[in-house]
């Protein structure tokens, strides 16, 4: 075979890692380049330096170090079984790309993983040293992100949250019979036991910053993980349990679901034709309804029929056509835990409506200046010249307000 | 009233208008009265009236507080092209010494009006931040030295200095924008004119890889040019070197889609035809008689000795290794060194005892090189494998199993009749001239990895596997 230049690695690994939803480069310290004397910042806000025509953010440069695994899980293009091409980057290799990619504005980091080769331990090893080498080598203060593999020894995951910004263990699939039915190498135990195990050093860190700034910083923007949608019968409720679990037990920052798709030379044991991106982005929504509105995932589950979020209406909408006895509220008085829960109104213009009512008795058409489509809160709220007396009621109030929903998405 | 005009030395004036409206606040002069400007023109009010305002100093006890989170959104507002922006800033101010907390209310249209501009800024700037590319003109003293050409909508490039410092302080940068240019040297950030797209280099290597990057981490399955429309809107593009490619990614998208959903069904394609026997025989001792009465060596290297199969002449599973080994050429048997211990033990773990099998080899002699006083194992070619094809095939013919187990690439090239690589069919039961083939490592392969980790991972793979053939009899 002969040798493949850069180019030609990058293009197969970096093809390879795009199964990975998370780009993220948010969160963790601030911190910039002008005491290394190298270069990188981050502002603990994140940036999407460009965007593919799939509408996802590329923020970093997200690759493998080899696309070559010895584990053989059904859903994943680079499985031993797979037909793809194989390639491999050197250290060396990956540092300069990341540094010359980043010293263009192309990138915030690197979000590095691997399939495994060899072993667990000396695949984890590489990617730390990758991280290492950025770091002590080249003073780089940009974003590192490093995927963990559970099988390693838990002292070089200790490592890689040494140079690490967030570091990521995926899950991919909620319940263990269906790892060990898709994913024969790896095992649902083990993983959890590793992200209990990050999420406690990460805690501990935290707290010991917090007494003192210069006690060492562990993957300080947290870990995440992902879970496939669709490659096994596992329903939202699963999924969403799963995901509760892991923000309540292992403190994780994010779950990100990615619907299951096709991939080249896919297993025939897989569905060859993905679920509807809409069941993603549903996912998201109750997610994000778990995270930053107060929802309970009894609540959200409650609304599903057959262990599934309705494709039709957003999962706030479905809540508050179901639980209709806890409407109208009144923005003039309402608490803010209360005005979260009224479909249309996101926390940002939740904040401005109890600023702006401090002011002046909020009218309807206050509410519209402030929030996006009035149309979809008015059946809920109360205001000062309205209430909203048959809207509520109507038997079909989910599909009269479901329908527009669907261009947004589509 | 007396009109008043205020000139502003450039378009991101903040601390001269500042001054303006503190001297206008100081002499009681309305907003209506005030017609506001920049230097060499912003966009230049037509209507321009009255005399020359300076600004003065307030007087005492004047001077206007203004609250801090509202300064914050003044100076980002003000970087906005809105020729107006200046005229709104000011009539806050006006206002809020009748209303002092009027900036805290987020619904008068005012203050609706100075955050719709200051968002916009903020974008801007956001993805000033973003999409700035820059390009290598080369090193001087150790130092690399990068250059950029951005079109900003807003009066941002000097506000986002700061940034670019931060984040680059090890290499010297310089973005030119129409407006302004900022530049760093690894000591002071300094400010230039405006310049054009000729003042930076026209390519830079890396890009090509970037682009490499932007069309690998594409996923055709997902279009959603709206999103990304949104996100990164097209007036940017003609200064992002990825942009180029957009079109021809969006148009390959279906095919791309199409061709993985209709693919993945091919294995068959990888098995060829069985070899037809040239003679056929009754039973295995007379094939092996044959064997070993009539075979000459296909290739210098091999052992003298014939290494037969062993086990029931009718097994229902059978397993096809490489060639004989060392110690089998010595005791004449198959599997009988430390793979084939190896194997045992394998076999055991799924449930199997050998003497129920059939265990042969695809070459039937034991080729090697001579160091010293050991014989080391050489690798069969294709000649070799071809050679000993059909004499395989009519072993298995006439054992007549439900599955054959390949063990390792040289069996798979031996059955299959096909050099390929074992990786994408390992595991599967393929369907083969009515009976199964399941490929899968040899076992000295196992012996072979250095690392113990990896040898558990890869010895449960193959015990599975061994399971996988028992279920499928």
């Amino acid at each position: 075979m002969t040798k493949l230049t850069r180019l030609e690695k990058l293009s197969i690994l970096a093809d390879a890692a795009k199964y990975d939803a998370s780009c993220a480069s948010s969160g963790g310290a601030r911190r910039d380049s002008r005491e290394t004397g190298g270069i990188g910042s981050t502002t603990g806000m994140g940036i999407c330096h460009s965007y593919a025509p799939d509408g996802r953010c590329i923020s970093l440069l997200k690759v493998l170090m080899t696309n070559m695994c010895m584990f053989d899980c059904t859903y994943c293009i680079n499985r031993s079984s797979s037909n793809v091409r194989r390639a491999a980057f050197t250290v060396a290799e990956i540092v300069d790309l990341t540094l010359d990619f980043y010293k263009r504005n192309y990138i915030e980091g690197l979000f590095l993983s691997s399939g495994i080769v060899r072993s667990p331990d000396y695949t984890m090893e590489q990617i730390v040293e990758v991280a290492r080498s950025l770091r002590e080598d080249h003073g780089f203060r940009g974003y590192i992100h490093l995927k963990t593999i559970p099988e390693g020894d838990p002292e070089l995951i200790a490592r890689a949250g040494r140079y690490a910004d967030r570091l990521s263990i995926n899950i991919e699939l909620p319940q263990d019979e269906a790892i060990a039915a898709l994913a024969p190498e790896k095992d649902g135990a083990c993983i959890r036991r590793t992200m209990a195990d990050l999420g406690k050093r990460i805690g501990e860190a935290r707290a010991e910053r917090q007494e003192s700034r210069k006690a060492p910083a562990f993957a300080p923007a947290g870990q995440s993980t992902q879970m496939i949608v669709g490659a096994d019968n596992s329903g939202d409720d699963h999924m969403l349990r799963t995901s509760a679990a892991f923000y309540r037990d292992y403190g994780l920052k994010r779950v990100y679901y990615s619907a299951f798709s096709p991939i080249p030379d896919a297993s025939r044991t897989l569905p060859a034709q993905p679920p509807p991106l809409m069941r993603e982005h549903r996912l998201y929504q109750a997610d994000w309804l778990l995270r930053n509105y107060g929802f309970s995932v009894d609540e959200i589950t409650g609304t599903m029929q057959g262990g599934r979020l309705s494709l039709d209406m957003d999962p706030k909408l479905a809540w508050a056509v179901e639980r209709r006895d806890m409407f109208p509220v009144d923005v003039n008085r309402a608490p803010r835990e209360m005005l979260l829960r009224v479909p249309g109104l996101g926390a940002k213009v939740v904040d401005r409506l109890i600023l702006a009512r401090r002011h002046r008795r909020l009218r309807l058409e206050d509410v519209g200046r402030l929030c996006r489509v009035l149309r979809k809160v008015r059946p809920f709220i109360v205001a000062a010249d309205w209430r909203p007396t048959r809207l509520i009621d109507r038997a079909d109030l989910g599909t009269r307000l479901a329908p527009a929903q669907l261009p947004l998405f589509a | 009233m007396t009109a008043a005009r205020a000139t502003l030395a450039a378009a991101d004036d903040f601390a001269g208008w500042r001054d303006h409206a503190r001297a206008f606040l100081a002499a009681g002069i309305a907003p209506e009265g005030v017609v506001w400007d920049v230097a060499g023109g912003d966009a230049p009010d037509l209507f321009g009236i009255g005399a020359m305002a300076g600004p003065t100093a307030p007087a005492d006890g004047e001077a206007i507080r203004v609250p801090r989170d509202l300064l914050g959104l003044l100076r980002d507002a003000l970087m906005h092209s809105a020729p107006h922006r200046f005229a709104l800033a000011y009539r806050l101010l006006w206002r809020l010494r009748a209303a002092p907390h009027l900036h805290r209310d987020p619904s008068d249209p005012d203050m609706i009006a100075l955050h719709g501009l200051a968002k916009a800024v903020r974008r801007d700037i956001h993805k000033m931040h973003a999409f700035v590319r820059f390009r290598k003109i080369g090193v001087v003293d150790g130092r690399e030295q990068f250059a950029a050409w951005f079109e900003p909508d807003h009066h941002i490039a000097r506000a986002t200095a700061g940034f670019f410092r931060d984040r680059f302080a090890g290499m010297d940068w310089l973005i030119v924008t129409p407006e302004a240019s900022i530049a760093w040297d690894g000591v002071a950030l300094r400010e230039g004119p405006g310049g054009s797209r000729d003042d930076v280099p026209a390519e830079d290597a890396v890009e090509a890889e970037w682009q490499a990057y932007y069309a690998s981490i594409f996923n055709p399955a997902r279009l959603k040019i709206n999103m990304m429309k949104r996100e990164m809107p097209v007036r940017y593009w003609r200064n992002l070197p990825e942009a180029p490619l957009i079109a021809g990614l969006i148009g390959d998208a279906g095919r791309r889609v199409g061709a993985m959903v209709e693919g993945g069904t091919r294995s068959e394609e990888r098995l060829a035809e069985i070899p037809v026997a040239e003679r056929r025989f009754d039973n295995l001792d007379r094939l092996y008689a044959a064997l070993d009465a009539e075979d000459a060596p296909p290739s210098p290297g091999f052992s003298r000795r014939v290494v037969f199969g062993e086990g029931p002449s009718s097994a229902p599973l059978m397993l096809v290794g490489e060639q004989p080994g060392d110690q089998e050429d010595e005791a004449g048997r198959p599997f009988v060194g430390p793979a084939g211990q190896l194997l045992d033990q394998c076999l055991a773990e799924a449930g199997l005892a050998r003497d129920g099998i059939f265990l042969t080899n695809a070459v039937k002699r034991f080729k090697f090189t001579e160091r010293g006083r050991r014989r080391i194992h050489q690798t069969p070619t294709t000649g070799d494998i071809s050679h000993y094809r059909w004499w395989l095939a009519e072993e298995v013919r006439l054992v007549a199993p439900k599955i054959v187990v390949a063990l390792g690439a040289t069996a798979l090239h031996a059955l299959s009749g096909r050099k390929q690589a074992l990786g994408p069919v390992r595991g599967a039961a393929l369907p083969w001239g009515g009976r199964l083939l399941l490929p899968t490592v040899h076992p000295s392969f196992l012996l072979r990895l250095p690392d113990e980790q990896g040898r558990a991972i890869e010895r449960g793979r193959f015990v599975r596997e061994l399971r996988r053939a028992v279920a499928a009899i």
